[in-house]
């Protein structure tokens, strides 16, 4: 209750890592402006992450995407210190992570920042209770209160009935749910996910991104969301930041990245994304007057914030271009029945309308 | 003596450049231009060397000397510190009679009965048959008391050099420098030529099991050190990062995590420590150790191969039983282990 509303949760300041710089001579390069390439030919040390600055909000689920290889795995870890950072900050409320003492850092990891990881990293000779309750055991709570803590997790990820089993028992699936309910079972404030869905099937992928979703609406968690594929950071990003050679290229809302891709690199990505769930009734809308004027369809209405599948029903059986209302049932533009059919064909088409 | 031949001076300067050489060294020359060709004429001049001196007698000879030195501080050793080798003798004897003891107190049809369920249980029917046809031979043979011996030679053996090469193994695994000394140590115990130690462990010790209990131990130690150290080295690095995520202390990443995931692997450095102990038992009865060894031993001694043939043989049984047990429990381990 003693942070404010609109205090970051966890504040990352000027961040930068290199690899295999013994004399910090390629982070000065990088500091000065060369690119990733450039410091690895003249110094042999690689740039992981280059003057990155985010600040993430209490309750926020901020998504990190980018290709294999572009930092991402590097700027979670700089954040519980699984690599230490070459330069910068990062502050967990008031306090400052990367100026901890190890005990004190121990001590954060064990109440402040969970971690989920890609290929689960679950104990295979413990019990599914067993290892949802490691960390508990490590950060040294009392066995009953392990006991509940772990189960109740296990009862929000649906496993419940699997805690004696052991994980190679498990599907991939479900022991990404262990992986999920060790962190949650954690109760830290924030939750840091590397990819942690990347392992897994489209199907159970999408099934445990709607998971990730139900559950943030009741824990209300700060979570760093990391992967390399637009339409997951899209379906579950409140912001996403785009990451090319560690830094980042793009930052803002889903549908700003996919609508307004910042330069030629992000919108190769966007091309790939359905759209179908981005594109609105307002970014395609005419509001022109003499649109708004004309004859409009009167047995359906929809509202601007509708999303493109949304207007499949009505856009099927209307004869007329379609209402479009704000919240207070205002007419704020139509949809001519043509541009709507447009829309609907391609991801591209959508998204040129949108751009109009 | 002989003829001078070139590999003579070349043998140890190859070793070098290897080493120069090899990006696997510890600590590789830095890459600079002047390297390589320095290490050519190191090379070079060596056969200038050792053609203008001839090769085959070097300059100087100091072996007999140290040697000497060495025999006069075992010498020392034997007399000073005899109290110190006489308790350790002391302790292990009692160890070594109280368990031979029970092994014969043990009436033998049960032995073997125990044997085969064991061999029933964690390995196959096959094995379970085999295993009792082989001890029933022994039996018959006369060879039961020798085998009851050789048996609590090799539970002692073993024990031992678990309860020191598991730890020394962990010690390893958790500092690059105590590995990087350890190794040629390890390497000198498993190929340093028993005869060469026999001497200095009767000097010490005198002649007898325990003896033989030493001498096998300097042997069966090595393999089981490796394998612990490796199997904690190469666990998976995304495991032990989550272990450090959760705020994990170096003592706990150990007992909590490290050491039961490398499980699988340190019992199969049991399992190799055993068959090591075996393998000495018949060297080791050259410096008084009886059992099966013994019998090999005296078999040689009065020219009755046959005698000897059907010892080794007990000695093959053995080791193929303790082989298939221990293995059946490392492969538990690593099922019970197994990611996916
Ligand atoms: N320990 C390391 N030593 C040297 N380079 C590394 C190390 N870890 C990562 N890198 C490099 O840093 C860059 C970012 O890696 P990473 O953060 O793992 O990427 P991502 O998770 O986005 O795939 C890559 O170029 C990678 O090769
Ligand atoms: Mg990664």
């Amino acid at each position: 209750m003693t942070t404010s509303q609109d205090a970051p949760a966890l504040s990352i300041r000027g961040l930068y890592k290199v690899f295999a710089d013994p004399g910090d001579h390629g982070l000065e390069l990088s500091r000065s402006g060369r690119s990733k390439d450039e410091v690895q030919e003249e110094t042999g040390a690689v740039v992981g992450l280059r003057d990155i600055s985010i600040d993430i909000a209490q309750g926020e689920l901020f998504v990190v995407m980018g290709l294999s290889g572009c930092g991402k795995s590097t700027l979670v870890r700089c954040i519980n210190r699984l690599i230490e950072p070459s330069a910068g900050e990062v502050w967990l409320d008031d306090r400052e992570i990367t100026a901890m003492s190890d005990e004190d850092l121990r001590e954060a990891r064990r109440r402040d920042l969970a971690m989920v990881f890609q290929h689960f990293g679950l104990m295979p000779h413990r019990t599914v209770m067993d290892n949802v309750a490691l960390p508990l055991e490590i950060g040294g709570v009392a066995r009953q209160e392990r006991r509940e803590r772990a189960g109740g997790a296990l009862e929000l990820v649906g496993l419940g009935d699997w805690t004696a089993s052991m994980p190679n028992q498990l599907s991939g699936g479900m022991k990404q749910r262990v992986g999920l309910a060790r962190g949650l079972a954690m109760e830290t404030p924030i939750l840091l996910m590397d990819e942690p869905f990347s392992a897994l099937d489209p199907v159970i992928r999408r099934d445990l991104q709607d998971e990730l979703l139900a559950l943030q609406e009741s824990v209300q968690k700060t979570i760093v969301f990391i992967t390399h594929d637009l339409n997951e950071a899209v379906r579950v990003g409140d912001r996403i930041a785009i990451m090319r050679d560690g830094e980042i290229v793009q930052l803002g809302a889903p549908n700003d990245v996919v609508l307004n891709p910042a330069d030629a690199f992000v919108r190769e990505f966007t091309q790939d994304v359905r759209l179908h769930g981005m594109v609105t009734a307002a970014s395609i809308m005419d509001s022109s007057a003499e649109a708004m004027a004309g004859p409009t369809e009167q047995r359906y209405v929809v509202r601007e914030d509708a999303v493109l599948d949304d207007l499949v029903p009505a856009g099927l059986s209307a004869t007329q271009p379609l209402q479009v209302v704000d919240d207070s049932g205002e007419l704020v533009g139509v949809i001519p029945l043509q541009r709507l059919a447009r829309a609907m064909v391609s991801d591209e088409a959508a998204a040129a309308i949108a751009a109009e | 003596m002989g003829q001078p031949s070139p590999k003579t001076p070349l043998l140890p300067l190859v070793w070098l450049w290897r080493l120069i050489a090899s990006p696997r060294a510890g600590q590789p020359l830095p890459e600079r231009w002047y390297v390589r060709p320095l290490a050519v004429l190191g090379i070079m001049l060596s056969f200038l060397i050792a053609y203008a001196v001839g090769s085959e007698d070097v300059p100087i000879d100091v072996g007999r000397d140290v040697g000497n030195a060495l025999d006069d501080a075992v010498d020392w050793l034997t007399t000073n510190v005899s109290w110190f080798f006489q308790s350790i003798k002391d302790v292990m004897t009692w160890f070594l009679v109280s368990l031979e003891d029970m092994l014969l107190w043990f009436p033998w049809p049960a032995f073997i009965a125990m044997t085969g369920v064991i061999c029933l249980l964690m390995v196959s029917w096959r094995m379970a048959f085999g295993s009792v046809a082989a001890l029933l031979v022994l039996a018959v043979f006369g060879l039961w008391p020798a085998t009851m011996e050789t048996v609590a030679l090799i539970i002692v053996t073993v024990t031992l050099s678990i309860a020191i090469a598991v730890p020394m193994g962990i010690w390893a695994s958790q500092s690059d420098r105590l590995d990087v000394f350890l190794r040629p140590i390890l390497d000198a115990m498993q190929t340093m030529p028993s005869f060469v130690y026999l001497v200095p462990v009767v000097a010490f010790l005198g002649l007898g099991n325990v003896s033989g209990v030493l001498a096998s131990l300097i042997f069966a130690v090595p393999p089981a050190v490796r394998l612990t150290n490796l199997g904690i080295r190469q666990l998976p690095a995304e495991t032990l990062e989550a272990a450090e995520s959760f705020g994990a202390t170096q003592r706990q990443m150990l007992l909590k995590v490290k050491i039961p995931l490398a499980i699988p692997t340190i019992m199969a450095g049991v399992n190799q420590t055993t068959l090591m102990a075996l393998s000495m038992v018949a060297i080791a009865s050259l410096i008084g150790a009886g059992g099966l060894g013994l019998k090999v031993y005296q078999g040689l001694g009065r020219i009755e191969p046959g005698n000897a043939f059907i010892a080794g043989l007990g000695i093959v049984f053995l080791a193929i039983i303790m082989d298939r047990v221990t293995q059946a429990l490392t492969r538990r381990q690593q099922e019970a282990v197994s990611g996916d």
